[in-house]
């Protein structure tokens, strides 16, 4: 705790000097705001409705985003995982796309989509959507089969198999999917912002780095930070109330 | 608690299993293997048969196929003069591994098989309830699988088999994974859970003593193909204490099955050193790891 701190106080410290003197070796410091520039700056932003409607525009999308990849995901993951039929006709197709990146759809998600806000949801959604959707499969395969067998002879019906046996038994892994998909829906969100974007958080960082407002830069930087540690913390709590059967201490820290 | 006797009389009425000349192949052309050939059993309705053999001579199998969890090749399967379709609720089913849903509660587990019969929640609670206290498990209705022995989570496992009231338990080595003491205990406990509901249990296991313990008659199935090698009955009075296992009668039985199992895990044996040692694996696993089925 007392380490940590202290490594916290260590870079501010850094970055304080380092502006002030400018320093300039091979990186330079000279056009990079001072923690007290900031530290003002966020004072003034604190009263501007502006700033926090980009914070609820790109939450917006991010829920937008990572909701409609949860429902696609989890549903088509139980579905891949469970038959064969699914498995054979998705699959190939879910490889193929799966290693593109989310932000390299940005150009086509701006043709395809009507709107700036429909494309960049988008953007969010393809990012989510493939850890989401893999992490399902992989629940539902190493889901142990005397389970499904016991849920049979107790007389489940295909449909309570899925709803009371798999996706419960799933959701350890889906949940891993959730917390990766929330992390790649943030880092495609805010590029597809700074890219394309007209509000949202990753647009007013870009937007301070062209009006040469560089304080603001560093103060995106830090809500974006905030924000998503914020989302994937709820994911993290949402877990462990959904699954209070996996007792916090083995699982993940 | 009347009614529940009720229920256990109707009940004793039905559970008779008919297999005849059963064949199970597994395996595609070319390539195939007969886990169990040509078995007759004949079980009456509230009849504890046990079913020993060699390891990897099919008796699981044999008990899939009665609980529709495998498709026989040829020959019958009926329950009270009905054919066996697919895995129901009319069989109940204990696993040898451990197979409580994690998720749920040791009362939800109970509960499961009659939310699948749609049963209102605060019935199903009771029920459930007053299962659990048969079993000396009430106090854990709450805690979870995983906060549990071993003893215990088989224990959850046969009271969630019964909740359905199913007309024949079907039980693969369901003790098989247990240390030494608290196996008999569960062999205690099950007869009793036996007497009260009276229904037929069809039993698979490996040890000769629990078959014994146990049951009303003893099948001893051959290597494989598994076939009906003998079929032995157990005329030991019941209750059966713990100290009978040292009388004549069961010593002499004991000793019959032991005779009868040997004779075939040497020609088992013999088998796999002439085929060359993997094969045996392979037999193992492919006739036990049906999970397409399911």
């Amino acid at each position: 705790m007392a380490l940590g701190l202290f490594s916290v106080l260590l870079f501010i410290g850094f970055w304080y000097f380092a502006t002030k003197y400018r320093w300039s070796m091979y990186i330079r410091f000279g056009n990079i705001p001072s923690p007290v520039d900031v530290f003002n700056e966020a004072m003034t932003l604190g009263k501007n409705a502006d700033f926090y409607n980009n914070m609820v525009v790109s939450m917006r999308r991010i829920l937008l985003g990572f909701g409609i990849a949860t429902f696609a995901g989890v549903g088509l993951g139980l579905l891949i995982g469970r038959y064969r039929l699914m498995h054979n006709l998705f699959f190939p197709v879910m490889e193929m796309l799966r290693p593109i990146p989310a932000i390299a759809w940005v150009p086509i998600s701006i043709m395809l989509w009507p709107t700036n806000e429909s494309s960049i949801v988008f953007i969010t959604f393809i990012g989510s959507f493939f850890p989401i959707l893999l992490n399902t499969v992989e629940g539902v395969f190493s889901l142990d089969k005397v389970l499904v067998r016991a849920a049979r002879s107790l007389g489940a019906s295909e449909f309570a198999l899925l709803k009371d046996v798999i996706l419960p038994g799933a959701l350890p892994h889906i949940f891993t999917g959730l917390a990766v998909g929330m992390g790649v829906a943030w880092v495609s969100l805010i590029a597809a912002e700074m890219i394309s974007g007209q509000f949202g958080i990753g647009y007013f960082t870009w937007e301070a780095y062209s009006l040469i407002q560089y304080a603001d830069i560093v103060i995106g930087m830090i809500v974006i930070g905030v924000l998503g540690l914020a989302c994937s913390g709820a994911i993290r709590l949402l877990g462990r109330l959904v699954m209070p059967w996996i007792s916090p201490n083995d699982g993940r820290s | 608690m009347s009614s529940n006797e009720a229920v256990t009389k109707a009940v004793a009425e039905k559970g008779r299993i008919q297999i005849d000349d059963l064949q199970v192949t597994f395996g595609q052309n070319g390539n195939q293997v007969d886990a169990v050939s040509g078995v007759s059993i004949h079980i009456e309705p509230g009849e504890f048969v046990s079913i020993v053999g060699p390891s990897g001579c099919g008796k699981s199998t044999l008990l899939n196929a009665v609980a529709g969890f495998v498709k026989p090749s040829g020959g019958t399967l009926l329950l009270d003069g009905k054919a066996i379709k697919g895995p129901g609720a009319d069989r109940g089913m204990v696993f040898q591994q451990y197979s409580l849903f994690p998720w749920m509660s040791v009362r939800k587990n109970v509960e499961f098989g009659l939310k699948m019969q749609r049963m209102a929640s605060g019935q199903r609670e009771s029920a459930a309830r007053t299962l659990l206290g048969l079993a000396g498990l009430l106090a854990f209705e709450n805690h979870y699988p995983d906060q549990l022995s071993g003893g215990m989570r088989q224990r959850v496992g046969i009271v969630r088999a019964l909740a359905t009231s199913p007309q024949v338990l079907l039980m693969d080595e369901p003790f098989g994974a247990l240390d030494a003491q608290t196996r008999v205990v569960m062999q205690e406990i099950l007869t009793n859970m036996w007497q009260r509901f009276r229904i037929s249990v069809l039993f698979i296991t490996h040890d000769i003593d629990e078959s014994i313990f146990l049951s009303d008659r003893v099948y001893v199935m051959t290597a494989r193909p598994g076939k009906i090698k003998a079929e032995i009955a157990i005329p030991l009075p019941r209750p059966r204490l713990p100290e009978m296992s040292t009388s004549a009668e069961f010593l002499k039985i004991r000793e019959q099955l032991h005779a009868l199992i040997r004779e075939e895990s040497l020609k088992a044996m013999g088998g796999e050193l002439k085929e060359g040692g993997l094969s045996g694996f392979g037999i193992e696993v492919g006739p036990e790891g049906v999970g397409e089925l399911v």
